[in-house]
């Protein structure tokens, strides 16, 4: 079996912005002082006249994107996900969202496989922060290539999207020369019938592999790839509801506001099953290497078969 | 400046404060006070300064005007209305549920508004942004952003001006409308900005202090803001907040409260004599 190629969705990021640069001439690219590591330092390399440092200032850097989406251009914004959605909430909030103007965020360093640098820096806050602004389109890739294509298709959208990256080298599980990204549709990647795993981001390849734990135990469980956090695909959620009768969400995130409570809120008003949210539960991070801080969080397919045994014991 | 458009301009500006009363008389709220100490400087810049067509709001080349301290958005849609942007009767609707004018400035839905504002601080990064984005098109017009005194204690307003001298933003004129008062009071004593003149030139900027209610030093700073090369200016001037009201002058608790029905008609006349007294003046 061939070995399982690794890269971090961050490293897609600033892949896929230095080879959309000839493409799109209205992309811009602006980073606060972090280009290194959200890697936007590639897109720099490439077109250097279209790349500005704003310097470690992000309120600054949300409302030049706004003023440069106004002048035509296709501004993305790039910092760690917790100055992104954190410290920049409110810039994002008024003077993106409510113009609802055309500037991608490029959030990186989301979660806590942020590793080393712990607590301060790990955001698992940012996808509940971004749901509530209206009109906010919210991507969070599970793979390098899921990433890449994620960043095309934002440029390709008219209006603020935030887009969420990880620092660490994951899987990579999708085919670049198949793979096709649609906004706003879930993917589904495996057929089942007792209960279905919805997961985004670095936990849809473990969910993948907590249905292949499941299949030892009889279990047929569904799997789906939300990338598009919001608008959510509640029609494949509501489906999978329906089919299934229970469903658990993954997520490297607080189980507050994210995945899970945009999968429980659909649910819930529609189709009430058992949702079992696995995700971070109301902590803050921790320093570690970001694979021991993985299995420390209970981020792992053992444990996502673990909460689907216990969706599917809460059928009624 | 000759007589005849300095008298223009002083009775256009007495115009818009006659809309910004009225406005803000029937909406029962709003912020007079600033309003009214920029409306000469708004004036100025809509019908002597920037390049526009309120026939197209949208046009590619205009100049861009960012009301940072968008709050005194009163005067700004009054300047709007007086330009042909919208009719006059939409400012007696301001703040109304339904209406076009927002309580502070929505670049959605209101013609001539070039960025949502009103979040203090914000307005000046979006402008160095419209700067940045003009120089890299190789576009030649120009960016406005009007500033509060009491503004500028937001710590983002610095991020920005760090920004835009770096850049070399020379397309960017920052207006600081230094009329001294916030909600609280005196700015010096809520939290002394001052010197904002020093503060802007160790940021890099070329600074004009001026006094705005004086058109010929209002048009004299913005042609030498535009000759300026290699960084960008700022124009802190001396305003009276209220001005043209005599109850409301100087005053911080008309900061953001609208006249009763007899204070309305105190203002009325007020700047009623404003106008009478313009109309005397002699060459």
């Amino acid at each position: 079996m061939a070995e399982v190629v690794k890269k971090a969705t961050r490293q897609a990021y600033g892949d896929a912005l230095a080879e959309l640069g000839a493409k799109y001439d209205k992309l811009v690219v602006l980073d606060a002082d972090l280009a290194k590591a959200t890697m936007t330092i590639t897109f720099k390399n490439a077109f250097p006249e279209r790349f500005f440092d704003c310097g470690i200032a992000e309120a600054n850097l949300m409302g030049v994107a706004a003023g440069l989406s106004t002048e035509g251009f296709i501004p993305f914004a790039s910092t760690f996900a917790m100055f992104a959605a954190g410290r920049a909430f409110e810039q994002v909030r008024n003077t993106i969202g409510y113009p609802h103007l055309n500037v991608k965020i490029g959030a990186t360093h989301a979660g806590v496989s942020v590793g080393e640098d712990g607590a301060t820096h790990q955001c698992n806050e940012d996808i509940a922060l971004m749901r509530t602004i209206p009109g906010m389109t919210i991507i969070n890739p599970a793979d390098y290539v899921e990433a890449k294509a994620a960043v095309e298709a934002a440029i390709n959208y008219n209006g603020p999207v935030y887009l969420r990256f990880g620092r660490l080298a994951c899987p990579i599980f999708n085919d670049e020369s198949t793979y096709k990204f649609e906004l706003g549709k879930g993917i589904t990647l495996k057929d089942g019938t007792d209960v279905t795993i919805i997961a985004t981001g670095l936990m849809v390849n473990e969910a993948v592999e907590a249905a292949k734990l499941l299949e030892k135990d009889g279990i047929n469980a569904r799997v789906i790839n939300i990338h598009t956090i919001k608008p959510l695909d509640t029609e494949l959620v509501i489906k999978a509801a329906k089919e299934t009768g229970a469903i658990v969400t993954a997520e490297e995130h607080s189980i507050i506001g994210g995945l899970g409570g945009a999968v429980a809120e659909t649910v819930c008003e529609v189709c009430p099953v058992p949702v079992v949210r696995l995700g971070n539960y109301d902590t803050f991070g921790k320093s570690g290497p970001a694979v021991e801080l993985l299995k420390y969080f209970g981020l792992t397919a053992e444990k996502i078969a673990e909460k689907a045994k216990q969706a599917i014991s809460l059928k009624k | 400046m000759d007589f005849d458009t300095r008298k223009e301009l002083k009775l256009k500006a007495n115009e818009v404060r006659r809309g910004v009363v009225e406005a803000v008389h029937s909406a029962k709220s709003g912020h007079p006070g600033g309003s009214l100490s920029v409306a000469d400087t708004l004036t100025y810049l809509y019908f002597k300064e920037m390049n526009i067509d309120p026939k197209e709001p949208k046009k590619e080349d205009r100049d861009r005007l960012v009301l940072s301290k968008g709050h005194t958005c009163p005067a700004l849609y009054s300047v709007l209305s007086l330009r042909g942007y919208f009719p006059r009767e939409e400012l007696l609707k301001l703040r109304k549920v339904g209406a076009m004018l927002q309580g502070h400035p929505d670049m959605k839905g209101t013609p001539g508004v070039d960025m949502s504002s009103g979040s203090l601080g914000q307005g000046i990064s979006t402008a160095c942004g419209m700067a940045l984005g003009a120089k890299l098109k190789g576009a030649d017009h120009r960016i406005y952003t009007v500033l509060g005194d009491g503004e500028i204690q937001e710590g983002q307003v610095w991020e920005a001006a760090m920004f835009a001298a770096a850049k070399k933003l020379d397309n960017l004129c920052a207006v600081v409308d230094n009329n001294g008062l916030q909600i609280d009071g005196r700015v010096t004593e809520v939290n002394d900005p001052e010197p904002i003149t020093d503060k802007f030139a160790a940021f890099g900027w070329h600074v004009i202090s001026i006094d705005g209610h004086n058109f010929d030093e209002i048009e004299k700073a913005f042609n030498e803001a535009r000759a300026t090369k290699g960084k960008p200016t700022v124009i802190i001037q001396k305003t009276i907040k209220g001005k043209g009201v005599s109850f409301m002058e100087d005053q911080a608790s008309w900061h953001g409260a609208a006249p009763n029905d007899e204070q309305f008609a105190q203002a009325m006349s007020d700047l009623d004599a404003i106008e009478e007294s313009i109309n005397k003046e002699a060459k």
